[in-house]
């Protein structure tokens, strides 16, 4: 496995990850030890076939929409930065930091998870969360076990209970109006090293 | 000699930190439950940093972290229903996953929890002092300049006698000097081999050791399993015929005593396969046979699911528990990593194999038990000696993907929590909307 700074160096713009994402280089040669296990074929990039080897992740029922997150429309594959950006938003909070109202929100706080938890939803993008989004969420996670009449009722219920501005979709605003009592830094981290 | 009165009096040392095997922890797949037993021992604590799901959130279960979600909500769980936030869990679940995950990580080595000064076994390297890089260049001399030709001459010595030896043997006649004759020759030349590996091995419960007629299961780990076990009796071994220095051996080897060799087109026929070994079985005068049931190389943190196969054939299990300390040398072979001959160069040139194997009481299987339950029985029992994880995964997810059916668990699990306990049926819409 080789020496952390000789890892270190086999990775390109490091501070420039350190500094956007907060990870630690402890972390980052974690992540690239991870990446690299992951790409089976040494290609420097990752595909959807590589994430759908994991096999916790492929009885997920959602895996095939987190697998999505990571990679952009129209893109292919994943590179190492990108693959680190998007861990970053499961980083937990730092605590200690200043509330810096010039600095560009991390990456990690409490707006950024929850906009990335809005984007698993709103597949294309237009800002609201649809009834036709929400029942493909639905879908997956429930497949076989209920009648289509009850994930559309389920679907119906949720918008009526988010959606205040009656437009029968849920924006970003009503999405985290509706979970403001969610400890949502507990419940969107991941603890990155053993 | 000096150096294995070194190895034996560190074993000692080193072993009495552990002395009481440590209780089961089973895994049920798809969740993050850890199922205790009901007798947990005193050891427990100690062990439960290397056993319980490492670098994992102490969540716990889908009810429970669900319960968590919909705290602030009005509404009791247990009346069903979705909230926007049950999909965190499962995001959560999934990038936990993509980090890192329990069945990949049994496929490649045990990470140890401070540094046995082998290079191999170094993942985060940090320089910590000169000291400590002059100590690890003095075990490179050794390990490489001193022991290491040590063992290869024994190794050479041990191998080729093996097939002279067998060959000589299987020119007499008579069967029951034969017998004995090939015994002894088995015996020395694993022997030898195992000195070549520099194999400390502590056997226990010498009492229920496999008798003829019998079958030996045990968890496998690497090829060195099969030496490690034939040091301490005679077995017929299992497996495909290969052609080259392997196919050389296996041939003389039949030649003394009756193994079970086949040839790649007959494993595909299991029923073939089967015949074979109830044959070999029912002749109570044959050795008894050895079979590694999980069919791949895991690691040794943990047992795997057992093929039901060798269940079905019958007679008497005698399972046996290896279990390798990490800490002188990682007997782990990574197939898709290293090839037979390197992993052999990497085993010559670690400190020392140091091996303690259990032997169990035998078992049958009981009246109305299928194979898979059996099997599942033995597995235990097995993971419970040799303080392994038992894991209810397939080895074979080393190369295939996993089942469709524990995705249904978990969609099953879940919708159980949305819509309650209830089947799909035509009241649903009825009762939901006298909720309101």
């Amino acid at each position: 496995m080789g020496s952390t700074n000789s890892t270190l160096s086999k990775i390109p713009n490091v501070e420039e990850l350190v500094q956007e994402t907060g990870f630690t280089p402890a972390h980052i040669v974690r992540l690239y030890d991870r990446f690299e296990a992951l790409d089976k074929e040494k290609t420097g990039h990752l595909r959807p076939q590589d994430f759908g080897a994991i096999n916790r992740l492929a009885i997920n029922p959602i895996g095939d929409r987190i697998i999505g997150a990571f990679f952009s429309p129209g893109q292919e594959t994943v590179d190492f930065h990108s693959f680190v950006r998007i861990l970053a938003h499961f980083r937990p909070a730092d605590k200690k930091r200043p509330k810096d109202p010039s600095m560009p929100e991390p990456v990690n706080s409490r707006t950024s998870k929850l906009k990335f938890a809005f984007q698993l939803y709103d597949q294309d993008k237009d800002g609201k969360i649809s009834r036709a989004e929400l029942l493909q969420v639905l879908r997956s996670m429930l497949e076989m076990q209920v009648t289509e009449e009850q994930l559309e009722s389920i679907a119906d219920r949720t918008i009526q209970e988010a959606d205040l501005d009656t437009d029968d979709a849920i924006s970003f605003e009503e999405f985290r109006k509706s979970l403001e009592k969610v400890n949502i830094d507990h419940k969107m981290s991941i603890r990155f090293l053993r | 000699m000096f150096f294995w009165n070194w190895v034996k009096y560190s074993t000692s040392v080193l072993s009495t930190e552990k002395r009481n095997a440590s209780p089961v922890l089973s895994v049920v797949p798809g969740t993050d439950r850890l199922v205790l037993p009901s007798h947990s021992s005193s050891a427990f604590p100690s062990l439960g940093s290397l056993y319980t799901n490492r670098g994992r959130r102490e969540g716990g279960s889908m009810e429970q972290e669900m319960g968590e979600l919909r705290r602030y909500r009005t509404q009791s769980i247990s009346r069903g229903e979705f909230a926007l936030s049950d999909s965190f869990y499962f995001y959560r679940k999934g990038l936990e996953s993509i980090v890192d995950d329990q069945v990949t990580q049994r496929f490649s080595s045990e990470e140890l929890v401070s540094w046995n000064l082998l290079t191999r076994t170094n993942h985060n390297f940090h320089y910590i002092s000169l000291r400590l890089t002059v100590i690890w260049g003095l075990g490179v001399i050794i390990r490489y300049c001193v022991l290491f030709p040590l063992r290869i001459t024994l190794a050479i010595i041990g191998l080729s006698w093996l097939v002279i030896g067998t060959t000589l043997v299987g020119f007499l006649p008579n069967r029951r000097v034969k017998n004995w004759l090939s015994e002894l020759v088995h015996l020395m030349c694993y022997r030898i081999c195992a000195r070549g590996l520099s194999a400390t091995i502590q056997y226990h419960n010498k009492n229920n050791k496999p008798q003829k007629g019998g079958i030996c299961v045990a968890n496998h780990t690497s090829p060195i399993d099969i030496v490690i076990l034939a040091n301490d009796g005679c077995y017929a071994m299992v497996g495909q015929s290969h052609s080259g220095l392997m196919g050389v051996i296996q041939r003389s080897m039949v030649r003394s005593c009756p193994h079970v060799w086949f040839e790649r087109s007959e494993m595909r026929d299991r029923h073939a396969v089967t015949s074979r070994l109830r044959a070999h079985v029912a002749a109570k005068s044959n050795l008894p046979i050895l079979i590694f049931p999980e069919g791949t190389c895991i690691n040794n943190t943990s047992v795997m699911m057992f093929k039901k196969g060798s269940f079905e054939i019958g007679g008497t299990i005698y399972p046996v528990a290896i279990k390798y300390d990490p800490r002188f040398g990682d007997a782990f072979w990574n197939s898709a990593k290293y090839n037979m001959v390197s992993y052999l160069l990497r085993m010559m040139t670690s400190w020392a194999i140091v091996v303690n194997v259990w032997y169990l009481p035998p078992m049958t299987r009981q009246e109305g038990e299928d194979a898979t339950k059996f099997a599942n029985r033995v597995k235990s029992a097995i993971a419970h000696q040799g303080g392994l994880l038992d894991m209810a995964w397939d080895g074979s997810l080393k190369r295939d993907k996993v089942k469709e059916e524990f995705k249904e668990q978990q969609q099953k699990m879940y919708s159980s929590m949305v819509v309650g306990k209830k089947a799909r049926n035509s009241q649903e819409p009825h009762t939901e909307s006298t909720r309101r």
